[in-house]
């Protein structure tokens, strides 16, 4: 009785946590690694929230700007890590489980980075109950600015692949996400850790690409096999 | 509620106002001559049994004079309002000691760049603050208008003070204000979506308060 | 039996074997056209109240579910709620629908059909045919139009008066497809424009019956004889913006775009170029409307016809030199702001001598107030008030605060509504019998009347203080302003009188509606009156004449002492003391 409330409450637990990321492949390859950040930390530019009462009141220190996060290792957060080539002419990516959302919590994007599936919905949220929009800038993708008003969520879906798909509010000009438009669900966003983890993959030879919007892209070329974990790190050179 | 316009906030105000006001008497008698014309007229000719119409076909000497009334006021109305826009508008109309302040308009944002210490706009000590426009009181400011993407229109109801700020076009507007205090900046044209959120707060300062306020920002910006 | 004159060869005047189909819908005749003006234009007139209805509940009830919102799309209003982006767009094709495609073709389309001819007496257009795209091409301008409300991003979003760069700009305003619809109907509207206009003005110059010279025109042909002028060198102005605009979204040019050389005032300068003289085609036609139905109203000659007739002539004529006066604040040179101030202020003195002429019509005449009468009179009252805001915008200082605020909004909806409409409401009413052959009912016209002048002036006057407390417009929810939040209340209530407002035109439609088919069967001349249409039976038949009457005398001979029985004398009337006229018009055809 007890094993099967704890598979109960274990299988709840991996779909919750499913939702916001698409259907975990099964079985597979893994690339893993840490983002290395080298170099003076840089300061990010701090945000005056003064116009906007209701969102300023959610900090208790004043926010900064997102551009570059350094973590505590030394390591880089927000790094959109992505197969860039290399799956084999027939795979076909198995449909999205879910929606993934974006956030917008105290005049700020939550994720600030994030990836989605060609053909997934991007569920759009507002928490602040003030009016944000959100302008889509894509090149593959149609662009779109949407307002919301009020507290409410919009819903989006992008049709093309695109790294990366710029968002932006128009009334907080701070306010900056990247969105990332796959056509196949190999795609992590570095945490506070520094590091990624690609799991799922057929066995194959890979061109692993990281983009930061400050430093750019680096590419990587990674082969796997069976259900091995290979280990690629980069490294990112501040200016 | 206020019924009339608003608080007095610059010193053009009071011109502007003070036209104001001869139009409203000007208009208002021309309103109450017609209107109540109008009104004496349906009453006292309406139709009745055994009335008869006047033939006339109409009388020169009115013609003239409602014609010459109305013009003469008219010139006279033109001249005036001239002299006070070309004090306020004209090429020449800004002030030489004039403290500089470039805005640039963005949907949906004002960008307000100061000049910093050293008064002067185009220096490395220039900061740029979004939505707030700080201003010394008794000073004359002008400021410069640009525009990023589409027109918007700079606009402070308590200095009366309006320009639309246009691409590809730099444009100088002036005003000085007169009343400290805090006061509310809108876009008068509309640019979009968010046009209807696009503000600003408007700080006038006693000049120690301006220059604390400098030194501050200008910290702040640095970081 | 009158003897077959030599003049006049008159085509269906005895037997009409016209099919269904060329009778009613592909119709030559111009009074048939101007019917199908009337029906497709109170359409559109009731399309943008309703788009009006919708703001009013966004500015009255900000950020609250719409009641019968949930029909819209969640793009346009998320759960009821209207969005900003539909808010502009209900702004944008609220003031399109009602310019373009439901005051201009009221006031010219229906009445400079369908009077010209029976006034001037003549047995139609000069040019049927043309007569006939031109209301084809009105109403392919319409659905154009209609259109854009229901394409991916809707309609337009940048205000009637469509700026760019933002109008040029898909990425900044976020319209494509409906920006591209606008430029196409409003290239497609101004054919229909110019088409009519020739007709006009060919017809009032060589179609007039023997008799009717120039100065025994009725003020309503010569309104309409001006504002075809008007229209027809106005309107080429707008559809080559219109033009221009759709190249630069289409085939990459940058007549707007100052990023590539382009200049972003140049629309500004071709819209109110063509806007400027466009206005005066919205009053003219009303206002010479109104000077028949008072006259007829008052029993009384108009007062000062010549001097009426000159005002309408300045007035056209000063219209040209005014445009920049929509842009004092726009970056213009500001020499040129005093410049169109002196225009702006010289063209305030013809509509006084207007004003001061129908009150002088009034003046010791013998009222009657049937509901034509009623509204003319309120025409009068209420142009009034908009000619006088509109002294305060033409002093530019003043213009630095008050432009693009609630009083300039105040004002065209005094001059629009307080003026073109109520003078459609006295038109509408006058000319029924001669267009259906039954009268409207003068009970529910009165109610209509009370109702609508008093909700009209409970929406529309308080916008004057609104705009004194600087309330800008176009913006979709004032309380974003801490400045503007005390005039809530004020928001509310008028958005309250505008629903009033709104219901109350229900009154109208009904009736209109229930006596095209029940009301009372119209006699031939039955408010007395003097014009050449009265002579005619009601409705009047096609080809109008058998042969065209001779004019005696002018339009507004009422209470003349030559007659003792009555209080009128119609034009064609032959008395013993008249003679022929001294050489007849060219023949009509």
């Amino acid at each position: 009785m007890r094993r099967a409330m704890l598979a109960v409450v274990c299988g709840v637990f991996v779909m919750a946590s499913a939702r916001e990321r698409p259907a975990e492949p099964q079985g597979g390859a893994t690339i893993a690694g840490k983002i290395k950040f080298m170099g003076a930390k840089p300061a990010n530019p701090r945000i005056d929230m003064s116009e906007e009462p209701k969102c300023k009141a959610k900090y208790q220190a004043p926010p900064t700007e997102e551009t570059v996060v350094v973590n505590p290792n030394g390591t880089l957060g927000n790094v959109f890590v992505y197969v860039k080539s290399g799956l084999p002419e027939s795979y076909k990516a198995p449909a999205p489980a879910g929606a993934v959302t974006l956030d917008q919590d105290g005049c700020r994007y939550h994720p600030h980075v994030l990836g989605i599936l060609v053909g997934q919905p991007l569920e759009i949220k507002n928490s602040d109950g003030i009016l944000h929009n959100i302008k889509a800038k894509g090149t593959k993708n149609r662009p779109f600015n949407i307002s919301q008003p009020t507290t409410m969520t919009s819903t989006r879906t992008f049709t093309a692949p695109e790294v990366m798909v710029p968002l932006e509010c128009n009334v907080h000009g701070w306010m900056h996400a990247w969105l990332g438009v796959l056509p196949h669900p190999f795609y992590a966003v570095s945490g506070t850790d520094g590091g990624y983890s690609i799991k799922g993959l057929p066995p194959g030879t890979y061109t692993i690409e990281t983009w930061q919007e400050k430093y750019g892209t680096q590419t990587a070329s990674v082969t796997v096999a069976g259900s091995e974990t290979k280990t690629q790190d980069f490294t990112v050179a501040g200016k | 509620m206020h019924w009339w316009l608003p608080l007095k906030g610059s010193t053009f105000a009071g011109d502007i106002d003070g036209l104001f006001l001869a139009i409203l008497i000007i208009t208002g008698i021309a309103f109450v001559v017609v209107e109540v014309g109008l009104i004496w007229f349906v009453i006292k000719y309406r139709q009745r049994p055994g009335r008869k119409a006047f033939y006339t076909h109409g009388n020169t000497r009115a013609e003239v004079i409602w014609t010459t009334i109305p013009a003469v006021t008219m010139v006279a109305l033109g001249l005036i309002s001239n002299h006070y826009w070309v004090r306020i508008k004209g090429r020449n109309s800004v002030p030489a000691n004039a403290y500089p302040i470039a805005i640039h308009a963005k949907q949906f944002e004002w960008q307000v760049t100061y000049p910093g210490a050293d008064g002067q706009l185009g220096t490395p000590d220039d900061f740029t603050v979004r939505n707030q426009l700080h201003v010394p009181v008794g000073r004359p400011v002008v400021v410069h208008l640009s525009s990023e993407d589409v027109i918007h229109s700079f606009f402070v109801p308590v200095f009366r003070v309006k320009q639309d700020a246009v691409p590809g076009m730099d444009i100088k507007a002036w005003f000085q204000a007169t009343v400290p205090g805090q006061y509310e900046l809108g876009c008068a044209e509309l640019c979009g979506m968010g046009h209807y959120r696009m503000r600003a707060q408007v700080f006038v300062h006693t000049p120690e308060e301006y220059d604390a306020w400098m030194k501050q920002a200008a910290q702040e910006a640095k970081q | 039996m009158t003897s077959v004159a030599a003049t006049t060869r008159v085509p269906h005047a005895h037997h009409d074997d016209r099919s269904f189909l060329r009778k009613y819908i592909f119709s030559t005749d111009h009074k048939i056209i101007g019917i199908q003006f009337l029906f497709v234009s109170l359409f559109f007139l009731l399309l943008g109240g309703v788009l009006a209805m919708q703001m009013r509940w966004q500015l009255g009830f900000p950020g609250k579910p719409m009641p019968g919102g949930g029909l819209l799309p969640e793009s346009m209003a998320a759960g009821g709620v209207i969005l900003p982006e539909y808010y502009v767009q209900l702004v944008s094709m609220h003031g399109t629908f009602m310019v373009f495609f439901a005051i201009m073709p009221l006031l010219v389309g229906v009445y400079a059909n369908f009077l010209i001819p029976l006034k001037i007496g003549a047995h139609d257009m000069a040019f049927p045919r043309i007569n006939m795209a031109s209301f084809w091409a009105a109403f392919a301008a319409g659905l154009l139009m209609f259109a854009s409300l229901f394409v991916p991003e809707g309609g337009i979003r940048s205000g009637w008066t469509n700026y760019a760069p933002l109008s040029a700009r898909p990425d900044l305003s976020g319209v494509t497809i409906g920006q591209l619809l606008w430029c196409v109907s409003i290239v497609v509207l101004g054919l229909s424009s110019v088409m009519g206009s020739v007709n006009y003005i060919t017809t009032i110059i060589n179609h007039r019956a023997p008799g009717m010279t120039w100065f025994r025109m009725p003020l309503s042909v010569w309104a309409l004889f001006i504002t075809a002028i008007l229209a027809v060198l106005a309107l080429p102005v707008l559809q080559g913006a219109a033009i221009l605009l759709l190249f630069d979204q289409t085939i990459g040019t940058h007549f707007f775009d100052p990023a590539a050389g382009g200049q972003a005032l140049l629309w500004q300068h071709l819209f109110w170029f063509f806007g400027h003289p466009e206005v005066y085609i919205l009053i003219l036609p009303a206002m010479g409307m109104v000077s028949d139905i008072v006259a007829n109203g008052s029993r009384k000659p108009i007062f000062g016809y010549h001097s009426m007739v000159f005002a309408i002539i300045a007035i056209a004529f000063l219209g040209w030199l005014v445009w920049g006066h929509h842009m004092f604040m726009s970056g213009m040179n500001p020499t040129l702001g005093s410049s169109f101030m002196v225009s702006t202020l010289v063209i305030a003195v013809p509509s006084a001598v207007k004003v001061f002429n129908w009150m002088g019509t009034m003046w010791r005449g013998n009222l009657r107030f049937h509901v034509p009468m009623l509204n003319a009179t309120a025409f009068v009252a209420m142009f009034v008030i908009g000619g006088l805001s509109g002294i305060y915008m033409a002093a530019t200082p003043v213009d630095m605060f008050i432009h693009d605020t609630y009083f300039i909004v105040a004002h065209l909806h005094y001059v629009l509504f307080g003026g073109s409409l109520f003078a459609l409401f006295a038109a509408i009413p006058y000319w029924f019998p001669k267009m259906f052959g039954r009268m409207m009912s003068e009970r529910w016209g009165k109610v209509h009347f009370w109702l609508t002048f008093v909700f009209y002036n409970l929406t529309f006057f308080p916008m004057h203080i609104l705009g004194n407390a600087g309330h800008m417009r176009r913006i979709y929810d004032p309380t974003q302003y801490d400045f503007l939040k005390p005039y809530q209340p004020m928001n509310e209530f008028i958005s309250i009188a505008a629903f009033l407002l709104f219901a109350t035109q229900l009154i109208f439609f009904v009736n209109f509606w229930y006596s095209l088919f029940k009301g009372e069967k119209a006699p031939q001349n039955p408010w007395e009156d003097n014009g050449l249409e009265w002579s005619l039976p009601s409705p009047a038949p096609h080809g109008n004449w058998e042969r065209v009457p001779t004019v005696y005398r002018g339009p507004y001979e009422f209470s003349s002492p030559e007659v003792s029985d009555r209080d009128y004398l119609p034009q064609h009337e032959k008395r013993p003391t008249d003679r022929e006229p001294a050489s007849t018009t060219a023949p009509s055809h």
